[in-house]
């Protein structure tokens, strides 16, 4: 354990440093959680603008407000901003903010690490923001950045591009050896791994993950890196290399980072669900073992992405069985999740209701994944709307709505404060409203037809395009009814008690609302109480 | 007037599965020939037994709702888990992937089919326009997007087939096994007709078959559907299948073609008509990324207006437009263009934006060009 206060007497035991430095300095899992969060929200709005820019450009056929080039740029930095910059920066401060609480551990295991984790991530997107400024333009290859459109036929921006990815790597390769490190050595005297809460658990495999392909994604834009400065030919075909090659590797780490956004979403609505269903969360064994085996199959799926780029038949067959396997654990999931309500004494405040629209916008997300998987099938839904519908469920109603669940469900524990129950819903029901109609129009124009990251498109899709496009201003619009609705809560809030919700199970829900600036600096004896959440 | 378009679409939204016509518009194409049909055959087994899967969950997850919520006086029941059901679900899970796997194994099996066509046509392609070469019958020719720029820009009206329609579609026979050996000459494009479930991605370095069998003449639309660039919105595919006896014409009109143009090469040529020649060729080929004012978008895509080599240095622009530039955008001409086109372009560039006055005004003649292809062999 590092000694994390400094300076003053008077708040040597409890209080936090006064001024910026708190921030700059901090080493407390609290504070740097609640960075990773405002940092992810403040993102949300950058890569919101950004689809909202895409959006307009598609209201209606025809060149709109910007140009094919500059939308491209668009596309290709909304994707970075959503998953690198939004969804896994709100999981690492949920991370930070529960794992201790939740586990009886005082801090994170290394905190110094946790303080530069945190701090490259501003400056990897500050290089990657700033490229919009620069000559040339921002990155305009799309996020999955596909050589060598990525390399000899890239904006010179490209560079910053590759120091960006890398300097985001390295935050998550160290948040995730801080997880492993503190779930593995700092759980409190009692409790077992098959005790652990559903989240801990959830975050255990996903830093594997992490660590397992942040490395590959980082031996990808390094080999970019050589092809575009220093005379090789990974990717170059006139130089005998393998553009294939690249997007092998990209989904190495590609499927098991979808993976990464997905898996602590399923942590967060199983606690959520058996709390607002006031009983016990069904098949926890079932959950875990449930986790693990989507974390494992993730690692040999991910030509998937591919089935296009002329794999020979054994390939193609491999990776569709494969694929379809995936359903089987996810299956139980959802199944174990409704059998959790079932025969339960259901309420709907705000993080429930999100959670209920998790799983259930999740299950299609999920079923046109397996849609998706049909090799033969994927022929015509290959690089359509209906792949843009179908990613954009399980990453919005899905990842995103999970952590709008978490925060409102843990809002009142960190803060001290309640937030405005009617308001909530009100968001929750424009958020459910608008995301559909957002992205469910989306499977008909790509069954149709209409090819992903077009700026223009032809006439049979105008209507259809349309509406999405209503959609999207009006879920873009609601978003800023959250960050009106998270800080009425932390200015005016009603004072909140500790326990928060009446079916709330585990550690942190014994500790006062907000808790102290350190907890459990003795852990609490689990050996006499019951702690499986 | 977007308020009254927007209650129109919603209500097609809602009135849409009952139409017949409607539907077309929401769902894949059937296809038109055997492989595709399957393809969708089995893309709506799919899709139904996703549907009621679907349906029955958030059936259920109604019901649980509706019937479990709080209640005075009822406790919650404690149960947390039950392994016989458990097993059982994760069994039935299994027992429908089977089902789904069987059909799909099958018609992959029918889409991988690599045999040799009737007909082998070689499709390239570039940034951003297709080109097909008929293997068999030494024909080649690049095929461009029609569509104006002011029907882009919203100036000109939209019609029917916007951003769907070609200067010159690929022709094919019916009946005739065709078989399509795609590759790239600069990035990753893909080709994709919905209509013979024909996606393949075109690599540079790589060439992937796909192969069709169409029995109806007609006329089949797509697009390219993999991310290539600026310009990756504006390269449809457009495909006319004909009867065998159009497709001998055609080939045969394509090699007169070719005779033709050799004799304008020798032909002599006054500098206002490769000029005007040279403008045509020009907002066809170039605008996209040279503007129409010449100014480029630097650095990705430069000036020609102003520029030192467009001025001054005319070998060096014969040199650029025959090789293309290595590390950048702009590709090689040499076999996109006539002579007489690639004469007749470097022409107007050497004349237009004020380049006159400020170089040499030196023009290039189609022989010049023609010498400089001998040269090399």
């Amino acid at each position: 354990m590092s000694a994390v206060i400094e300076g003053h007497h008077d708040d040597h035991h409890h209080g936090p440093a006064k001024g910026i430095t708190r921030w700059l300095y901090t080493t407390n899992h609290k504070d740097i959680g609640s960075l990773y969060l405002w940092f992810s929200f403040i993102m949300l709005f950058i890569g919101g603008a950004m689809a909202m820019v895409i959006r307009a450009e598609l209201f209606e056929p025809g060149s709109q407000i910007v140009s094919p080039e500059f939308y491209n740029q668009m596309v290709t930095n909304h994707g970075l901003i959503m998953v690198f910059g939004v969804i896994m920066p709100a999981f690492v401060g949920l991370a930070n903010w529960l794992i201790p609480m939740q586990i009886g551990a005082p801090d994170m295991a290394l905190p110094r690490l946790n303080n530069l984790s945190f701090w490259i991530l501003p400056a990897a997107f500050g290089v990657l923001l700033a490229t919009f400024f620069m000559e040339g333009g921002a990155p305009n290859f799309g996020w999955t950045f596909y050589a060598p459109l990525s390399t000899e036929y890239a904006p010179p921006t490209v560079t910053y591009f590759i120091f960006a990815v890398h300097i985001m790597g390295a935050s998550s390769i160290m948040g995730s050896i801080n997880v492993i490190t503190t779930i593995l050595n700092m759980r409190a005297p009692g409790m077992t791994l098959m005790k652990m809460p559903l989240f801990v658990w959830s975050w255990l495999i996903t830093a594997y993950l992490l660590i397992a392909v942040m490395p590959v994604l980082a031996g990808a834009v390094t080999m970019m890196l050589m092809d575009i400065h220093f005379g090789t030919s990974f990717f170059k075909a006139g130089g005998g290399g393998d553009p294939v090659l690249f997007q092998h590797i990209f989904w190495f780490f590609g499927h098991p980072e979808v993976y990464i956004m997905i898996l602590p979403a399923f942590g967060i609505v199983s606690h959520i669900i058996e709390t607002f269903s006031r009983k016990p969360i069904f098949g926890y064994d079932s959950m875990v073992y449930a986790i693990a085996s989507i974390a494992l199959l993730s690692f040999v799926v991910w030509a998937h992405h591919m089935f296009t780029v002329g794999m020979p038949i054994a390939g193609e067959l491999f990776f569709m069985y494969s694929t379809m396997l995936i359903a089987i654990p996810t299956g139980v999931k959802v199944f174990n999740w409704l059998s959790t309500m079932f025969k339960g004494s259901l309420t709907f405040e705000t993080p429930m209701l999100f959670a209920i629209a998790f799983v259930a916008l999740f299950t299609i997300g999920g079923l046109s994944g397996l849609m998706l998987a049909i090799a033969p099938a994927d022929f015509q839904y290959h690089d359509t709307y209906f792949v843009v519908a179908h990613f954009h469920y399980v990453l919005v109603p899905g990842a995103l709505f999970s952590i709008i669940a978490a925060v409102y469900y843990w809002l009142p524990k960190w803060t001290g404060y309640m937030y405005d129950e009617f308001m909530g819903k009100t968001h929750f029901w424009l958020s459910f409203v608008s995301v559909n109609l957002t992205f469910f129009p989306m499977h008909f124009v790509g069954l149709a037809g209409m090819p992903r990251r077009i700026p223009d498109y032809a006439m049979q899709f105008a209507d259809y395009n349309m509406i999405v496009s209503v959609g999207a201003f009006l879920f873009g619009l609601s978003q800023l009814l959250f960050l009106y609705v998270v800080l009425k809560a932390i200015f005016y809030g009603k004072k909140a008690t500790g326990q928060v919700w009446e079916g709330a199970q585990g550690l942190e829900w014994t500790l006062e609302s907000p808790p102290a600036y350190h907890t459990f600096e003795t852990p609490p004896n689990l050996e006499t109480g019951e702690a499986k959440s | 007037m977007y308020l009254k378009k927007l209650i129109l679409c919603l209500t097609a939204l809602l009135l849409a599965p009952l139409s017949f016509s409607a539907w077309d518009d929401i769902n894949m194409t059937p296809g038109v020939n055997a492989i595709a049909q399957e393809i969708f055959g089995l893309h709506m087994i799919i899709f139904w037994i996703c549907v009621v899967i679907g349906a029955l969950v958030l059936g259920f997850m109604v019901f649980l709702i509706i019937k479990y919520r709080k209640k005075e006086g009822v406790e919650p029941a404690d149960f947390d888990d039950n392994p016989k059901l458990e097993l059982t679900w994760t069994i039935l899970f299994a027992v429908i992937l089977i089902g789904m796997a069987i059909p799909a194994t099958t018609t992959m099996i029918k889409a991988y089919d690599d045999e040799e066509g009737d007909i082998n046509i070689l499709i390239t392609g570039h940034q951003w326009k297709w080109q097909y070469e008929y293997m068999e019958d030494e024909v080649s020719f690049f095929s461009n997007l029609l569509t104006s720029l002011d029907a882009r820009n919203n100036i000109a009206p939209k019609t029917e087939n916007y951003l769907l329609e070609v200067d010159e579609p690929l022709v094919i026979p019916v009946n005739k096994r065709v078989r399509f050996l795609i590759t790239a000459n600069d990035v990753i494009h893909s080709w994709w007709v919905p209509d013979f479930a024909v996606k393949q991605d075109a690599i540079p370095g790589f060439i992937n078959t796909a192969w069709t069998y169409v029995d109806e003449p007609g006329v089949y639309r797509g697009q390219c559907t993999e991310l290539c660039g600026v310009y990756h919105g504006y390269m449809p595919i457009v495909v006319k299948a004909v009867s065998d006896s159009e497709y001998k014409d055609f080939i045969q009109g394509k090699r007169d073609l070719k005779a033709q143009q050799a004799l304008l090469t020798e032909k002599l040529w006054e500098t206002d008509e490769l000029f005007t020649i040279g403008e045509e060729v020009y907002l066809k080929n170039c605008v996209a990324c040279h503007q129409v004012n010449g100014a480029g978008i630097p650095p990705v895509f430069p000036a020609l207006a102003g520029s030192e080599i467009v001025m001054n240095d005319k070998g060096r622009q014969v040199e650029i437009l025959m090789e293309g530039v290595q590390g950048a955008a702009m590709q090689s001409y040499a076999e996109q263009l006539t002579e007489v086109e690639i004469a007749a372009v470097i022409t107007y560039t050497r004349k237009a934006w004020g380049n006159d006055a400020g170089g040499d005004g030196e023009i290039v003649v189609p022989k010049e060009i023609l010498d400089y292809k001998n040269n090399k062999l």
